[in-house]
């Protein structure tokens, strides 16, 4: 799941940061289902270690 | 019903601007400038006698049989080579035309087996007709001839369809021209001169030589010279209904004809306006899986997967299954369950089964077998051009001045579209073929690649930004198309990024192993066109940038304004004959029909209206995210209609933990597939002949399917999904797949004018048909994107995680083969196992000879995923360092070694870039070992 979430983020990465962000968010939202999105919240919930910025940045965003 | 006989023109139609008329038989007829009076004569009703002409190929002229007189002119010409002139008026009967032709047809029967009665082709042979026709009633050259009534040249039976009787060979030469004009293939030739001349394979047997078994010769011969076996074993048919192969994504149309309900031949059919009368080895001919003695046709179920399978009734197994979906639900919640629907099953199908786990099982954990081959495609071109398809039809080829093949093998994977692309070739269109291979369209008879980039496998995107680099720094971009049709502020942001000199070809050479001249030579080229195409396959998509890549594609397109127009676009060639439609048909767990996010409050309130129940507004599951759901223990049923996802999907451990995790697998096919051995309930499903629908092919063409024979299993496949929803509390109650199509036009506006009437009406439709289209729509975004504006999308280069090592030192990549068709499901039950009877490793002479292998050799292929065994071929088709190998055939388990990487935006596999290393074996692979054993045990049935 982090190496899922860190590909999305090097996809947007060529993007102003804001802008990518809001991509891998949207990405993430649109694609994932409910129990994928809960994990990968938990996961930055404890720490996200190894998320790429923008991901970590991303799922602190998930509603 | 009747035989469906098409009218034979003689010769290819025109359609030049400019027409006139001219009169014959006294009956005057219009005809563009080009067309022969043979043609003319037909168009006018009127048939000229004639054996060597046929509307498929080009005029030759040879039988004499053709000959007309032309008031005002000496001399009696050959209708079929003389060509219509304003004003001109054409007498083709006339006592001494009758003479003519008979002298003519008494010399061909000179020497001719006088078997009529017993031969094969009686009731369907030109010969027989003409002598018929011209009054032969005498033949003065007496019964002596060496053909008359003894066969001196063995019949080649070599081909597992069709055979070759070189005495009925009357030298007309439609056989040869077939395999040159139609099929491209130039297999065949004129053996000997003068009395001697026969028609031959290059100077071999049928099986041995380079003929491809398209069956177009079979078909183009007006004799029984050769002839389908299937005919010489029953005799001729005496119904014919049309109907659309269930093969690769081209979609052909044929005429299935019928004794009964048994199918006698499939022809293709000239009206098809996907394949216009041209088949290929598995369309035409490999259709016997439909009644192989492997086809399960009572319903089974079991409790454990050790335990063999009990036969029961549909009412029994049906009720098994909702009852063990809704214990599951209860106990592990409603996103416990979900299914899979088959691009090889029908638009009505797979909506049925996305329809029934939105609806009946209250979640969206669907998903297609699309995933794992052209979901990128989806995902790439709506981004960017706001829809989630190709952009042409096929016949646009013919205006294409480039063609740029891209991870796309045509000649293997889409032979009918390999033909039509081949014919523009030899019309001298330029060639570019970007493949880590080199595929037959390299280089092949009076076909020529001007630019093969060979480059290294995951490269793709690499390769696609320095193509657009050299666009872009040289002044190729068409300014004019992107300022009117794209998105300005998204486009200077890709131009400041393509510039980039880490961009350019000579800093991607690393990557790609492609020097970066030829890259500028191809860029250059693509740019200029002036009508330049993209064709592309799984090579794309297959990739942990499948989606980067396709919008790389599209990118291209928009900056050389090479879209919206005939002869350029960007086309997937689909692999399966309905993954398009399978996308359409709201499949995805995040979308409905028509690529509309279920969060879309107001399609999704349509659909909750339309079906009476509320829906999810959440994505589902995908493939690969139930079986990872199903190994941490929240995934516990699941439905698969027509996909085996055992053999088709990569990392099979994983694949096989996830199914053993589960209580209630459920597989619908027909034949014990894989998957099944995982399975707990067996649904037997029907073959395309034994079902009414429409499949959807890469051009967006929906083509009937048309029910040629009754179900063998009793139920078409959506009538079994229907009873599934009913016994899960969620009532249909279609009579016809044609109400299921009205009901998807009335929920999609792309297919709101679309209903079996209109298709029977036209023959096929294109989508998006509507009020604003309501014929279809074979170009796409002619002066506008769906998305209003094109928008270009920034594409950088992220090398694949999969790397070599000392390990694991080699590239896999996989793919298909003429012959055989995706998992074998089909092809490996017909003759066409003579042809490719296992899976073969491809590789290069240096690795084999580094590693100690010879040509046959047994050989370990080992990556970090798993290992198998197969046999090695030493091809100098491979580069150095990159091995390859086809997935037709269980035993190899090819995807045992593929690993789970995939595509960044929807989870494609990244079949095409496996690191492994090949060493020499003496047996086969313990997994192989296990999996005889499992099919074994899992495929017992009780009291069978």
């Amino acid at each position: 799941m982090v190496h899922m979430a860190n590909q999305i983020a090097l996809f947007f990465a060529g993007y102003p940061h804001d802008e990518a962000v809001a991509g891998v968010t949207k990405h993430i939202k649109d694609f994932w289902e409910r129990r994928m999105r809960d994990q990968i919240k938990q996961y930055v919930a404890e720490g996200g270690g190894g998320l790429h910025e923008l991901a970590l940045e991303a799922v602190k965003r998930l509603t | 019903m009747a035989l469906i006989q098409e009218v034979d023109y003689g010769t290819p139609a025109r359609t030049a601007g400019q027409t006139f008329t001219l009169e014959i038989d006294g009956k005057p007829v219009t005809v563009p400038a080009g067309t022969s009076l043979m043609r003319a004569a037909v168009e006018a009703g009127v048939q000229v006698p004639k054996l060597c002409a046929t509307d498929s190929v080009e005029a030759f002229g040879s039988c004499r049989l053709c000959l007309v007189e032309v008031e005002g002119r000496r001399g009696t010409p050959a209708s079929c080579t003389t060509l219509a002139e304003p004003g001109m008026k054409v007498r083709t009967q006339s006592p001494k035309l009758a003479k003519l032709r008979r002298g003519v047809m008494e010399l061909y029967i000179s020497d001719h087996p006088l078997d009529c009665l017993t031969c094969a082709a009686n009731g369907n042979c030109e010969l027989q007709d003409m002598a018929g026709v011209v009054g032969l009633r005498e033949v003065r050259y007496g019964m002596d001839g060496a053909n008359h009534f003894k066969t001196p040249e063995k019949i080649d039976g070599s081909n597992p369809y069709f055979q070759f009787e070189p005495a009925k060979c009357i030298v007309c030469s439609r056989c040869v021209r077939a395999c040159e004009e139609v099929q491209g293939t130039f297999a065949l030739t004129i053996e000997g001169r003068g009395f001697a001349s026969k028609v031959s394979p290059g100077g071999t047997q049928f099986l041995e030589s380079e003929c491809v078994s398209c069956g177009a010769c079979v078909q183009a011969c007006p004799t029984a010279t050769l002839i389908e076996k299937s005919v010489v074993e029953k005799g001729q048919g005496e119904h014919s209904v049309i109907t659309t192969c269930a093969y690769c994504g081209v979609g052909c149309t044929f005429k299935a004809e019928m004794q009964g309900n048994e199918v006698v031949r499939m022809l293709p059919y000239k009206d098809g306006k996907a394949n216009h009368g041209h088949s290929c080895v598995k369309g035409r001919f490999a259709w016997g899986y439909a009644t192989h003695k492997d086809r399960i046709l009572n319903p089974m179920i079991r409790s454990k997967i050790t335990d063999p399978w009990k036969e029961v009734s549909w009412d029994e197994a049906i009720d098994y299954t909702a009852g063990e979906f809704k214990r599951i639900q209860a106990k592990y919640g409603r996103e416990s369950i979900g299914g899979i629907s088959s691009s090889r099953c029908t638009n009505e199908e797979t909506y049925l089964v996305q329809k029934m786990i939105r609806a009946a099982f209250g979640n969206n954990n669907t998903d297609t077998c699309a995933r794992v081959c052209h979901s990128p495609t989806g995902y790439g071109l709506k981004n960017t051009f706001g829809t989630s398809a190709g952009t042409q039809d096929f016949d646009s080829v013919e205006q294409a001045d480039v063609i740029m093949v891209i991870g796309a093998n045509p000649t293997d994977a889409h032979p009918v579209f390999a033909s039509h692309m081949k014919a523009r070739l030899r019309q001298g269109a330029k060639l570019i073929v970007i493949d880590p291979r080199r595929i037959d369209l390299v280089r092949s008879a009076h076909v020529q690649a001007d630019y093969h980039l060979a480059l290294q496998p995951g490269s793709n995107v690499a390769m696609a930004n320095a193509l657009a680099h050299v666009i872009v720094t040289e002044g190729l971009l068409n300014e004019e198309f992107v300022k009117e049709r794209c998105d300005l502020v998204e486009f200077e942001k890709w131009r400041k990024f393509v510039a980039e000199e880490r961009n350019s070809p000579e800093a991607m050479e690393q990557f790609t192993g492609v020097p970066a001249a030829e890259v500028r030579g191809a860029a250059r080229l693509y740019a200029k066109g002036p009508n330049s195409a993209i064709y592309y396959g799984l090579g794309v998509t297959e990739h942990s940038q499948g989606s980067t890549m396709v919008m790389c594609m599209a990118n291209l397109a928009m900056a050389t304004g090479n879209i919206g127009r005939r002869g350029v676009g960007v086309n997937p060639l689909r692999g399966q004959n309905n993954v398009q439609g399978s996308c359409d048909m709201g499949s995805f767990p995040h979308e409905f029909t028509g690529y509309r996010h279920v969060s879309d409050k107001a399609v999704r309130e349509s659909f909750e209206q339309d079906w009476g129940v509320p829906l999810s507004d959440e994505p589902g599951l995908r493939i690969k995210n139930m079986i990872d759901a199903a190994v941490d223990g929240t995934f516990k049923g699941i439905y698969i209609q027509g996909e085996d996802i055992i053999q088709s999907d990569p990392n099979t451990k994983h694949m096989t933990a996830g199914l053993s995790a589960m209580e209630c697998v459920v597989v619908q096919d027909l034949f014990l597939n894989e998957t099944a051995s995982y399975a707990h309930v067996f649904l037997p499903g029907s073959s395309f002949l034994e079902k009414d629908g429409t499949f959807t092919n890469a051009e967006r063409r929906l083509g009937r399917v048309r029910k040629a024979i009754p179900p063998m299993q009793g139920l078409g496949d959506w009538e079994i999904t229907m009873k599934l929803s009913n016994a899960m509390g969620y009532p249909m109650n279609y009579s016809h797949p044609s109400e299921i199509m009205d009901e998807i036009a009335r929920l999609t506006p792309t297919f709101a004018g679309v209903t079996f009437d209109k298709i029977d009406r036209l023959g096929s439709v294109t989508w998006p048909c509507n009020d604003k289209a309501p014929e279809g729509t074979p170009i796409m975004h002619i002066g506008q994107f769906v998305r209003g504006k094109g928008r270009f999308l920034i594409t950088e280069f992220v090398p694949t995680d999969e790397r070599t090592s000392r390990k694991f030192p080699l590239i896999l990549t996989t793919g298909r083969i003429l012959t055989q068709y995706n998992v074998g499901a089909q092809t490996a039950r017909t003759e066409n196992n003579v042809w490719h009877p296992e899976d073969i490793l491809e590789i290069h002479a240096h690795d084999a000879e580094e590693r100690g292998i010879k040509e046959g050799d047994r050989v370990s292929l080992t990556s970090r995923a798993g290992e198998t065994t197969l046999h090695a071929h030493i091809s100098e088709r491979m580069q150095p360092g990159v091995v390859y190998t086809t997935f037709h055939h269980g035993f190899t388990g090819a995807n045992v070694v593929t690993t789970e990487f995939s595509d960044w935006a929807t989870d494609c596999p990244e079949y095409k870039v496996t690191a492994v290393q090949v060493a020499p074996a003496r047996r086969i692979s313990e997994w192989q070992e296990q999996y005889l054993e499992t099919r074994k045990q899992t495929t017992q049935v009780q009291n069978a």
